[in-house]
């Protein structure tokens, strides 16, 4: 069973073969028995998981089941779950445990499926490799057979590490600058990122908020075309969330794919790629021309400046964001404050980690009298030429395509020294979130054993037209179905 | 781009965050180098453009004004640090 | 030295909204602590703001009501700074693009002068809520149901150069805000609070003085109090060759004294930016032409039409038209009353120093306008005296009795005004005064005449036990004492 998608577990459930509890069980065996060498859990919510399944086996016998009711599946711990500790990966938030569902919380509870756990993750999503969580590193299930630890990639590395070990056959996850696809990709799965305003943040821990947007994580493309089908639609508790109808994304899974016009970006097919990747990238597009799609060079002439306004914007952001944990109303609180002054600064330094308060430290710098214009007005005017970059290439072509990440997973410990090593690392995702349109991660080859991601860029809501070339790539290609030893 | 001590210690207090000399010294370098990344920006020929502070060219939805919460203290105080008659207890503050 | 006055205020005016700016919690007074904060106002992790839009279409009114301009794209920002009554560590506010742009207000002042005196802007925030100082062993209380209530801040020019106008204007603008419906006015509540700018310059210099601000008064008294004191404290300090150092003071009204709140100034850095979780709000005209229509009959256009309605001079109809409940209980005692003059003079009398003297708001008077109004009647067509109209006036007051001739029956305040009954008593008390009469008619001096006349009364109105009709009195004793 732990090796099937969502959309056969779904099967099996209507036909009665297994039943919601079983499923249930069999995967939080799994989760007992092997989450040990990932720690791709932060929290495994066993007894909830199994009344919910309980309920979810009556809701089928009731004749009230949807495709989800009874599947098992995680979130990744940056989603609020009432009555479920969520931490976002940080000492701040050790034990928090809310009293609100976030609405994509709620979405999948409506749909009738069975979360098991809250995944690993780097704290307050940021990081590249899932080493920055309080709740100690993700192992990537890749090659630890060779007795290799390496990253699953992050922020999402627990969700990624999760789907990729069979623990969960979905995740949730989210993505500001490439925590979806960069550890899908490093850990062979498909993720997908949405264009920003399509799925609701309320109750998503924000990092920087006019560039998160909560996504899918799974392994195939029609798993994350049934996920989004839950997870998409307009929040009136979301300002930024999008009134915009919903379509069925599995309804155009298998619409051919001739004519499809793809497009790569010559930005992203730079020296920083080695070799190796950009031999298993092109072979992927060269699938794409047998399915029927032309292919053309096209250009992202801002894109090399993505990672520079990007790491001015989301700390800005973020130093915002973080001042509400502040040890007064909830979360983690220094033994005995002297005065408020050591309140603050002691529950924060303590509370949160290095990653983070660099992070809080450059966005803070960044909005100081003095620096504004220099850096955040600058980076916001970066930012329009970047998505008029993206608006010029889709009146030329339907899709880009490009590697998801310019190696594949690094060992754990390799980039910790410096944090620009690190940042580098997400050099073709960030550009994407800088323009709010969407984009996904689809194994597509391995390099020394190890996977690789093809990411896949649409137009602004073009969802339906990703998870449809994506599928349609998983139909002629097993690269998704290979399973780490 | 260099910065300083003394930028690293202002910003610390604005940021409410605690660092020692030891800190203060890494954050030094750390900070310095992410400045260097992102002072690529100066390159960018931005005149005439103007700042995208929102990917998506939306406008606010506004709310009717209804009364939509009920009093929910006891849940939300349950998980404070500190609380006494309702309130949350903070260090004295001095006006 | 002569010294300019140089004022300019920030006026913090809560909006009367039912619910919270970015939030459905309710923005009722008085309630328990933290029960009408939830998890948006609290700042609970991944909670999100959505704005409310009976708090715009209050600001537009407040803008169309002080001539402004509206502005029809307006940006949230995020001001950054940590305060324990702050859940969030920034506040929401609007700073690059106000809703309300420039404006004006016109004031009367007490030399019959009128004064414009002008709006900067006014923008939307939200309110922090309130740390209780009161000691819990040795710690402060932090009560956030305030959190989150919309404000708006409205900023003048500084345009006024005395106490006088500073009061006049704040007055102005609560009659404004009141009369629009859209804050309730009550000052000890914090309703309103009033921040004041305050320079000197050298008398007739162009270059402005360094300007000190006084924070969070929130009484007229206090706010004229606050700016005599700092004037003559920036004076003081002016003429013994120092310098001012721009600060914010807070000022004790009931010690009449300030200090500077160097806790505020300590490394003011707010690093505002566009609040990433709202939009750009954008008003069009329909939007504001359905707040133009809800405009009510503003101060200014009431008191013109009190003078022309009710044949009110201009102090009257200023000081009638100028708080909206004060205006409607007027009207309503005017309808009753008929004679405008009389019903103004009672309302500014009588009423006012009761209502002064207890404490009370005209809403929470135990008299309505159409009591006075039948009082009014009463004394005009001589059914009272002015004096029996007093003791009426009591009864209603402590609420004996809701009904003017039921109370005049009952205390046989009703004035004798058969003029055959009055002859008779006046024949008689002349008659036992005969000295008293002759001294009068020896006497060529009218003033002097009139002064005796008054030694009269006094023996009449006993004789009436009270009820005689002291015009009519009067009026009997000069045809009877020949001229």
């Amino acid at each position: 069973m732990h090796n099937k998608s969502v959309a056969e577990l779904s099967r099996e459930l209507e036909s009665g073969k297994v039943s919601s509890v079983e499923l249930a069980q069999q995967f939080l065996d799994r989760i007992k028995q092997q989450d040990g060498q990932f720690n791709s859990f932060i929290s495994v919510t066993e007894d909830q998981a199994l009344t919910d399944a309980k309920a979810a086996d009556e809701q089928r016998a009731a004749g009230n089941a949807t495709p989800w009711t009874g599947i098992p599946f995680a979130h990744k711990d940056i989603f609020c779950t009432s009555g479920v500790r969520t931490t976002c990966g940080s000492r701040m938030l050790e034990n928090f445990v809310p009293p609100y569902n976030a609405t994509v919380t709620e979405n999948f509870r409506k749909a009738g499926a069975v979360c098991l756990g809250k995944t690993n993750m780097d704290e307050f999503a940021m990081g590249s490799s899932n080493e920055s969580s309080h709740f100690g590193p993700v192992t990537n299930p890749w090659g630890l057979s060779k007795g290799e630890k390496r990253v699953p990639g992050g922020s999402s590395g627990g969700s990624a590490a999760a789907v990729a070990a069979r623990l969960v056959p979905a995740a949730t996850a989210t993505d500001t600058g490439g925590s979806i696809r960069q550890p899908a990709a490093l850990c062979g799965v498909t993720g997908l990122k949405p264009t920003y305003g399509r799925v609701s943040r309320y109750g998503m821990i924000a990092f920087a908020s006019s560039l998160d947007q909560g996504g899918a994580m799974a392994r195939t493309a029609e798993d994350n075309a049934l996920m989004l089908n839950v997870m998409a639609g307009f929040d009136p508790k979301d300002s930024t969330s999008v009134d915009r109808a919903v379509p069925d994304y599995t309804a155009t899974l298998n619409e051919p794919l001739k004519g499809l016009r793809i497009g790569l970006p010559k930005e992203y097919f730079s020296d920083q790629l080695s070799p190796a990747m950009e031999e298993q990238v092109r072979s992927a597009v060269k699938e794409y021309e047998k399915l029927g799609a032309t292919v053309q060079e096209v250009s992202l002439p801002n894109a090399k400046l993505a990672i520079a306004a990007y790491y001015v914007i989301a700390p800005a952001e973020a130093s915002a964001n973080l001042s509400r944990f502040d040890g007064v109303r909830y979360g983690y609180r220094c033994e005995d404050p002297k005065d408020l002054m050591d309140l603050y600064t002691r529950t924060r330094a303590e509370g949160f980690g290095t990653e983070v308060k660099r992070r809080i430290l450059v966005g803070t710098y960044a909005l100081s009298a003095g620096y504004f214009d220099a850096y955040y007005l600058k980076a916001q005017k970066v930012r329009r030429l970047i998505q008029q970059d993206f608006i010029n290439a889709f009146k030329e072509v339907d899709v880009l395509m490009s590697p998801t990440t310019p190696s594949p997973a690094f060992a754990q410990g390799e980039k910790t020294s410096d944090p620009v090593t690190m940042y580098l690392e997400d050099i073709f995702t960030i550009a994407v979130n800088l323009a709010g349109v969407p984009a996904m991660s689809v194994p597509a080859g391995f390099v020394d054993g190890l996977p690789v991601g093809l990411q896949i860029i649409g137009n602004y809501f073009d969802e339906a037209r990703l998870l449809n070339a994506a599928h349609q790539f998983q139909q002629v290609t097993d690269w998704h179905q290979r399973e780490p030893q | 781009m260099t910065i300083s001590r003394e930028d690293i210690e202002k910003v610390a207090v604005l940021a409410r965050i605690r660092v020692d000399d030891e800190q203060v010294s890494a954050l030094e370098n750390d900070l310095g180098n992410i400045l260097d990344l992102v002072d690529q920006l100066s390159a960018a020929d931005t005149d005439a453009v103007e700042p995208l502070a929102h990917p998506l060219d939306a406008v606010q939805r506004l709310r009717p004004d209804e009364v939509t919460e009920t009093n929910q203290r006891e849940a939300f105080q349950a998980i404070a640090p500190a609380t006494e008659n309702g309130l949350y207890l903070v260090p004295r503050v001095i006006e | 030295m002569q010294w300019d006055i140089v004022i300019g205020l920030e006026i913090h005016v809560q909006l009367a909204t039912q619910t919270k700016i970015f939030s459905g919690s309710s923005t009722a007074y008085g309630a328990e602590p933290n029960t009408q904060a939830n998890a948006v106002d609290l700042a609970m992790p991944g909670t999100l703001p959505v704005p409310n839009e009976q708090a715009f279409r209050y600001a537009v009114m407040f803008g169309l009501a002080v001539n402004a301009e509206i502005e029809r794209r307006s940006v949230f920002e995020r001001k950054n700074y940590f305060y324990p009554d702050l859940p969030k560590g920034y506040q929401t506010t609007q700073l690059e693009r106000p809703i309300v742009g420039p404006g004006h207000v016109d004031i009367d002042l007490a030399n019959g002068e009128t004064k414009r005196v002008r709006i900067h802007h006014a923008h939307l925030e939200e309110d922090a809520g309130k740390s209780l100082h009161e000691d819990f062993h040795g710690m402060t209380g932090v009560d956030l149901n305030r959190a989150g209530t919309p404000l708006v801040e409205v900023v003048t020019e500084p345009d006024m150069n005395n106490a006088e106008e500073a009061v006049a204007f704040a007055k102005k603008l609560h009659s404004l805000v009141t009369s629009l419906g859209i804050c309730d006015g009550d000052m000890s509540q914090g309703s309103m609070r009033f921040d004041v700018n305050i320079s000197l310059k050298p008398k007739g210099s162009d270059t402005l003085g360094t300007r000190t601000e006084t924070k969070n008064l929130n009484s007229f008294r206090f706010m004229e109090q606050a700016i005599a004191h700092e004037v003559e404290r920036q004076m003081d300090i002016l003429e013994d060759g120092g310098v001012i150092v721009q600060e914010t003071r807070l000022y004790n009204g009931d010690r009449d004294e300030s200090r500077s709140m160097r806790s505020k100034e300590e490394a003011n850095d707010y690093r505002y930016f566009p609040c990433p979780d709202l939009l750009p709000v954008e008003i069009d005209d329909a939007f504001i032409e359905q707040a133009r229509s809800r405009l009510p009959e503003l101060p200014d256009a009431r008191k013109a039409r009190f003078k022309e309605q009710y044949g009110l001079n201009d102090y009257d109809a200023g000081l009638l038209s100028g708080d909206a409940k004060l205006s409607a209980f007027f009207e309503e005692a005017v309808s009753h009353g008929k004679d405008a003059k009389l019903t103004a003079n009672w309302i500014q009398g009588e009423f006012s120093a009761r209502l002064n003297a207890e404490e009370k708001t005209v809403t929470e008077s135990p008299i309505t306008g159409a009591q006075l109004g039948d009082l009014i009647v009463r004394i005009a067509d001589n059914t009272v005296s002015s004096s029996g109209a007093k003791k009426v006036f009591e009864s209603l007051w402590s609420g004996e009795s809701d009904n003017v001739d039921a109370i005049i029956d009952a205390q046989g305040l009703k004035q004798v005004s058969d003029t055959g009954e009055l002859e008779k008593m006046v024949d008689e008390v002349l008659a036992g005064m005969p000295d008293q009469v002759a001294q009068y008619q020896n006497e060529d001096d009218p003033k002097k005449r009139k002064k005796m006349l008054g030694g009269f009364m006094g023996p009449l109105m006993k004789a009436s036990k009270g009820q005689g009709n002291p015009k009519l009195f009067n009026e009997i004793l000069v045809k009877k004492l020949g001229g």
